[in-house]
């Protein structure tokens, strides 16, 4: 680097600074780099200020849908039927809700357990030969693409196990869309997040504990249950929770296994309507711009948003905490 | 450092001493309480331990000392089969617990380690309550009997020379007591399962000097009832409480004798220039 070579010889005489190449692309680097984090600042901020605009406050002369519909129609109302005729129209957020949480709720049921039992055994029990297998097949979980699970729910999960087992041997209505296949294709989804968050989480205690465990006596699941497991326990939380976000905002799989009518029901058997569901359902359709039904989108994505962003903070404050313990 | 001479200052028995010296000559007579023969020890094909014979005598301190690398602690967690949970290790000879191979094939470690507890370098409590740090050995042998729990907490925090400080906090997290408190419970966890034999990687290297003046004074007490295996790097310590020290270099076990004999008089080379600090 000539200029930067020149430039060393004369602060050798002074200290002052001048305009130096080495200096300016230091700087332009830098200056690069910060607008890079930046632009994802700012997605995230024009995103909030959309659902803001179109949903809580708009610019006048543009009405928000909560300048049209009130707040305690949306929370307390149990109809949602923005795209009825005007006379049998409701904005009610709870079916959408209740569906979500149903969804989210068999999700966890299949989820959770079954993705804290793979870190369990990843992080405590597997040689390092069978993790070689085991942690390349959960990728291949996590990257299979979520419409394929709308289908597989659709055209395998509801005919050849639901229909036979809760129809035929119980005698139960079941519907083709149902809330119980899409909520355990979700489940399937984000076994692997759970896993590979829960595994690292796991790792992260100290061997010296293990040892300590092992030396009073200890069988290889008094160890991992007694001693990892608790102590990793608010990190578990939190890969908990990362992943149930996952499942609220999940939408595809949802909308091609699940999704129908707005039922206000618990009924897993029964077609229901997500949150996110409704949005891509609405959105196929034509929508009249500038409509109440367009503007029930940014009010829905809100709820969404708020949900999500409030329990990723959540695990991520309790994550953040529980590195503390054992930095 | 210091010459031979300074050591010998350390190995006169402290007041009250008398008991240990009378142990002392009873020593060579008993049988021992863990005996090694012709043990060598693997990590892989890398060689650590050759052909190790060695015997500890029941209900006194045996110090292991020697350079880092030396195989010491190895050694040591060889006695209750530590070394097990680290992958293609291999042990050849005899380990002999009160007479019984402890690497034969029916031997059952889980009930190995309640006989040979131990206590490392760093303590290490359960981000758990005090009490139920304790209390975490005898439960996973099944007792839930909470006022008998009670009653092993109480006599293994008084035996560690901790339940005055502790008594009214049991209850506390074990992660907000002092380092020196710490090790102090870690040695009562490790009591309350009634081992035998109780060893220790370097238990007071990471404490200051009344800490580890406090840990010395218990591993005293402590070999009134128990047989203990010490690890340590700090001559003055095995000086001052071992019965026995064992020097250990490049994986071989150099020279055993009584402490004091040892230390004032070593038979080998070796063992003078590490205690007299020309290597090491």
């Amino acid at each position: 680097m000539p200029s930067g070579g020149s430039n060393q010889a004369e602060a050798s005489s002074s200290l002052r600074r001048r305009f130096s190449w080495l200096r300016a692309r230091e700087q332009l680097i830098q200056s690069l780099l910060f607008c890079c984090s930046f632009l994802s600042i700012l997605t995230t901020l024009s995103i909030i200020y959309v659902l803001v605009t179109e949903s809580l406050i708009a610019i006048p002369p543009n009405t928000a849908f909560f300048q049209e519909v009130g707040l305690k129609e949306f929370f307390t109302e149990t109809r949602w039927t923005p795209q009825y005729d005007v006379a049998q129209r409701h904005y009610g957020i709870l079916p959408l809700v209740c569906g979500t949480m149903l969804i989210t709720g068999i999700s966890a049921v299949i989820g959770l357990p079954m993705g804290l039992l793979i870190a369990i055994y990843l992080s405590e029990y597997a040689s390092p030969k069978s993790r070689r297998w085991v942690k390349p097949a959960l990728e291949i979980l996590a990257g299979v693409p979520t419409v394929v699970y709308g289908y597989f729910a659709l055209r395998f999960l509801t005919p050849m196990v639901i229909i036979p087992f809760f129809h035929d041997w119980l005698g139960l209505t079941v519907l083709g869309k149902n809330a119980l296949s899409g909520g355990i294709v979700v489940g399937l989804m984000i076994i692997p997040m759970v896993a590979s968050l829960s595994e690292d989480v796991l790792r992260s205690v100290p061997n010296s504990l293990r040892e300590s465990g092992y030396a009073l006596g200890s069988t290889k699941f008094d160890v991992s249950a007694k001693i990892v497991v608790p102590a990793a326990l608010s990190g578990i939380f939190a890969s908990f929770l990362l992943a149930l976000s996952r499942s609220i905002g999940e939408t595809m799989a949802v909308a091609i296994a699940s999704a129908g009518f707005p039922n206000l029901t618990l009924n897993p058997l029964t077609q229901i309507q997500t949150m996110t569901a409704f949005i891509v359902d609405v959105t196929q359709g034509e929508v009249v711009s500038g409509s109440t039904l367009e503007k029930s989108l940014y009010a829905v994505a809100l709820v969404l948003f708020v949900t999500t962003m409030m329990m990723n903070l959540i695990s991520q404050w309790v994550l953040a905490r529980y590195r503390e313990v054992y930095q | 450092m210091a010459l031979v001479k300074r050591f010998t200052q350390f190995v006169e028995p402290p007041s009250g001493g008398g008991a240990g010296g009378a142990s002392n000559g009873q020593q060579t007579n008993s049988i021992p309480k863990i005996e090694t023969r012709g043990m060598s020890f693997f990590y892989g094909t890398k060689q650590a331990l050759y052909d190790i014979n060695l015997q500890i005598q029941s209900r006194a301190v045996t110090a292991l000392i020697g350079p880092s690398g030396c195989g010491k602690s190895t050694y040591l967690r060889s006695l209750n089969r530590m070394n097990d949970i680290i992958e293609g290790t291999r042990v050849t000879g005899e380990v002999l617990l009160d007479g019984e191979d402890i690497y034969s094939r029916d031997v059952d470690v889980v009930s190995l380690r309640k006989r040979v507890g131990m206590v490392f370098q760093k303590s290490t409590p359960f981000p758990k309550s005090i009490f139920d740090n304790i209390a975490f050995g005898p439960r996973i042998t099944g007792l839930t009997k909470k006022s008998e729990l009670q009653n092993i907490v109480e006599r293994c925090l008084k035996q560690s020379a901790l339940w005055n400080e502790v008594k009214d906090r049991l209850k506390d997290s074990a992660m907000a007591l002092s380092g020196g408190q710490q090790q102090r419970l870690c040695i009562a966890r490790a009591l309350a399962t009634n081992p035998e034999v109780l060893l220790m990687d370097e238990p007071a290297s990471a404490l200051d000097p009344a800490s580890t003046a406090r840990i010395e004074d218990l591993i005293f007490e402590l070999k009134q009832n128990y047989t203990i295996v010490i690890v340590t790097h700090n001559m003055q310590q095995a000086a001052r409480i071992s019965e026995v020290t064992a020097f250990f270099c490049v994986g071989r076990l150099v020279e055993i004798g009584q402490t004091k004999q040892l230390f004032t008089n070593p038979t080998q080379k070796e063992t003078e220039d590490y205690i007299t600090g020309r290597f090491g």
